[in-house]
């Protein structure tokens, strides 16, 4: 184990300078690693009214309804870490680490340690995250909740989260990841790893909800087996400086299924690099990438690709994006890689500005010019894409909703 | 009236008193859609001299939404899609002064109630846009009604479907409409007062609109532009 650490360790090292291929190269050492003297809620209960807001803007709901766990970490400090069923385990990576050596053997498969310099960074400076597990045959009805908070000013948060669904399990999880901070630049990297062995199902949803001065650099992988379903969602619609992230699934089962589901809003100075990648290694494997787009004078760089290893295989990509302002930027990079015959791979990519054909036509039914196009954003950013459960559904529309609020 | 700077209308004067409804006819590009887009208040379709009143006050410079606000309604011929916007909002929308609009009774008699949630004519066939968009005429409850084919597109049982309720909304509350047909198979089911013949931007032939079908099968649009009936 410590020869696996020091390994690991000795590659990040190697790479710690290393530029990611996609985003701004962001020098890490203009952030602090240490909070020094921040004082941190004891519990959940403790957080103040603005963090359990910004909380719920990224989907995570500290009274607990209808959830069944719910961890939190601020900056590199685990304030909460509960499973409310026995079949299902959450507490911190560390924590998990020390208990299950196994675990070790899932710890950077998914996601390499040197891929660049924030996997680097995640793993010579490592601060917890969590680490949730199904165990087989649980069945999770429930979401279960992630809440990663960045509070102090200057710091950089790193990161590292193991999802496991053993065999025949279901799981839902939302990870919200935000902050409070009003004043002060931040950096957020973390790293998840996601393991759906044979017939499970993880549903995925990511929310962030920054601001305009930090910087975010996800780094997810995941590993679909025999029968597995990975939903992944990601939405991101309020202010943030830039975020770079480019998560990746191998369908290594027979019949595995991934889909991705993006909704970006890019705001004036906001700089979006999202994609989704998915390796189609196993025949009779299926994906799906959808990503909705608007940028109402951001940069938003949308990017796609699937690689059909075997056949048969089948996969779709789309991206649709709007164009609000005349300072606003959409890059859509669909790419498909077929490397047998038989594959069945497909995209579609459009750009453009509401029509005014849309907006006329609406207007004739009695809608303001207003209305119309709030309307029709609105309908853009319709979770409804993302077949979510009923009960994540309308926790994902809430914090939507409560997003639009201050957005539009 | 000029779209793009070219005239497709000019020195045309029509009028229609409460409860008329006017069938208007005329070869393709004659103007028709341009007429009934300019009384609805899309801008590319400019009105450069005279006016258009509705209920005794000017409609120009006024927007397309103040316009169906103050009761006039149009059933479009080709709509656009409306992607993400589903049809029951829009109908909410449409109805929110239309205190007696039975919302699921008559989706359901125009067989839409499996579309109310679905994105505004994505994949809808010819008829399904059509109907949907009658659904949204009677949500709006207009005063005057401007049909833009109403037929095209559709099969002949719905035509007869389609047509009956027309029929019956026009007939509803003294509302005046204003239809565009080819074919004129609508008027074995609504009561028309006129028809008459748009060409080289004027009104020509304003009589019985079935007579007036009947002698365009026979002697074609030509006639029309002599013709002093």
């Amino acid at each position: 184990m410590q020869r696996l650490k020091n390994s690991l360790d000795g590659k990040a090292h190697l790479a710690r300078d290393k530029k990611s291929l996609f985003g701004a190269d962001i020098d890490l050492r203009q952030f602090r690693k240490d909070p020094e003297r921040a004082e941190y809620p004891s519990g959940i209960n403790g957080l103040t009214e603005t963090q359990s807001r910004a909380a719920l803007q990224a989907g995570i709901d500290f009274s607990e309804e209808e959830r069944l766990g719910t961890f939190l970490q601020m900056d590199h400090n685990v304030i909460h870490a509960v499973s409310g069923k026995e079949d299902l385990e959450v507490m911190s990576t560390t924590h998990a680490l020390q208990k299950y050596d196994w675990l070790w053997d899932y710890y950077w498969r998914a996601v390499e340690v040197d891929a660049d310099k924030y996997t680097a960074y995640a793993q010579l400076n490592p601060y917890h995250g969590y680490f949730i597990r199904a165990l087989p045959g649980a069945k999770a009805v429930f979401p279960l909740q992630a809440c990663l908070f960045l509070k102090t000013g200057g710091l950089a948060q790193s990161v590292h989260n193991i999802i496991i669904a053993e065999e025949n399990s279901e799981l839902q999880v939302i990870t919200g990841c935000t902050t409070d901070t009003v004043r002060g630049s931040g950096m957020h990297i973390g790293i998840s790893e996601i393991y759906i062995k044979k017939n499970a199902k993880v549903t995925f949803t990511m929310i962030h909800n920054w601001q305009e001065d930090i910087a975010v650099r996800p780094r997810t992988g995941t590993i679909v087996e025999e029968n597995g379903v990975f939903l992944s969602n990601y939405i991101c619609l309020k202010p943030v400086k830039d975020i770079q992230m480019y998560p990746k699934a191998v369908l290594a089962g027979r019949n595995a299924l991934a889909r991705y589901n993006s909704i970006l809003y890019a705001h004036p100075g906001s700089t979006l690099d999202v994609g989704s990648r998915v390796n189609l290694s196993a025949q009779g494997s299926r994906a799906e990438i959808i990503a909705r787009a608007i940028s109402h004078n951001g940069t938003i760089i949308s990017r796609g690709n699937l690689r059909g290893e075997v056949a048969p295989v089948k996969a779709h990509l789309e991206c649709r994006g709007l164009i609000m302002g005349n300072k606003g930027n959409i890059y859509a990079i669909p790419e498909l890689e077929g490397c047998q015959e038989g594959v069945d791979m497909s995209h579609e990519a459009a750009v453009g500005k509401i029509a005014k054909e849309e907006i006329e036509y609406l207007m004739a039914r009695g809608l303001s010019a207003d209305e119309a196009q709030s309307a029709i954003v609105r309908g853009f950013l319709d979770v409804s894409i993302m077949g979510l459960p009923d009960a994540l559904k309308q926790e994902v529309d809430k914090a939507i909703a409560s997003c639009e609020q201050e957005v539009m | 009236m000029n779209i793009g700077g070219k005239e497709v209308v000019g020195g045309l004067n029509l009028k229609l008193s409460r409860g008329d409804v006017m069938v208007l006819l005329g070869q393709n590009g004659s103007g028709k859609t341009s007429l009934i887009m300019a009384i609805m208040g899309f801008p590319s379709y400019e009105v450069t001299k005279g006016d258009i009143l509705f209920k005794g006050a000017s409609l120009l410079g006024m927007s397309i939404d103040k316009r169906a606000q103050l009761g006039i309604g149009i059933l479009f011929q080709r709509p656009p899609t409306v992607r993400g916007v589903k049809l029951r909002q829009v109908l909410e929308s449409a109805a929110s002064r239309n205190k007696g609009f039975d919302l699921g009774k008559t989706a359901d008699a125009l067989s839409m109630t499996d579309f109310l949630d679905r994105d505004m004519n994505f994949g809808f066939s010819g008829g399904e846009m059509k109907r949907s968009e009658l659904l949204q005429v009677i949500a709006q409850d207009p005063e005057l009604v401007l049909f833009d084919e109403p037929e095209s597109g559709v099969d002949l049982e719905n035509v007869g479907l389609m047509s009956k309720i027309i029929g019956n909304f026009l007939g509803t509350g003294g509302r005046t409409g204003l239809i565009i047909t080819h074919t004129g198979y609508i008027l074995d089911y609504i009561k028309a007062d006129t028809g008459c013949v748009l060409s080289d931007g004027l009104l020509h032939c304003v009589k019985d609109p079935k007579k007036i079908i009947q002698d365009i099968r026979k002697y074609g649009y030509g006639k029309c532009l002599t013709c002093k009936g």
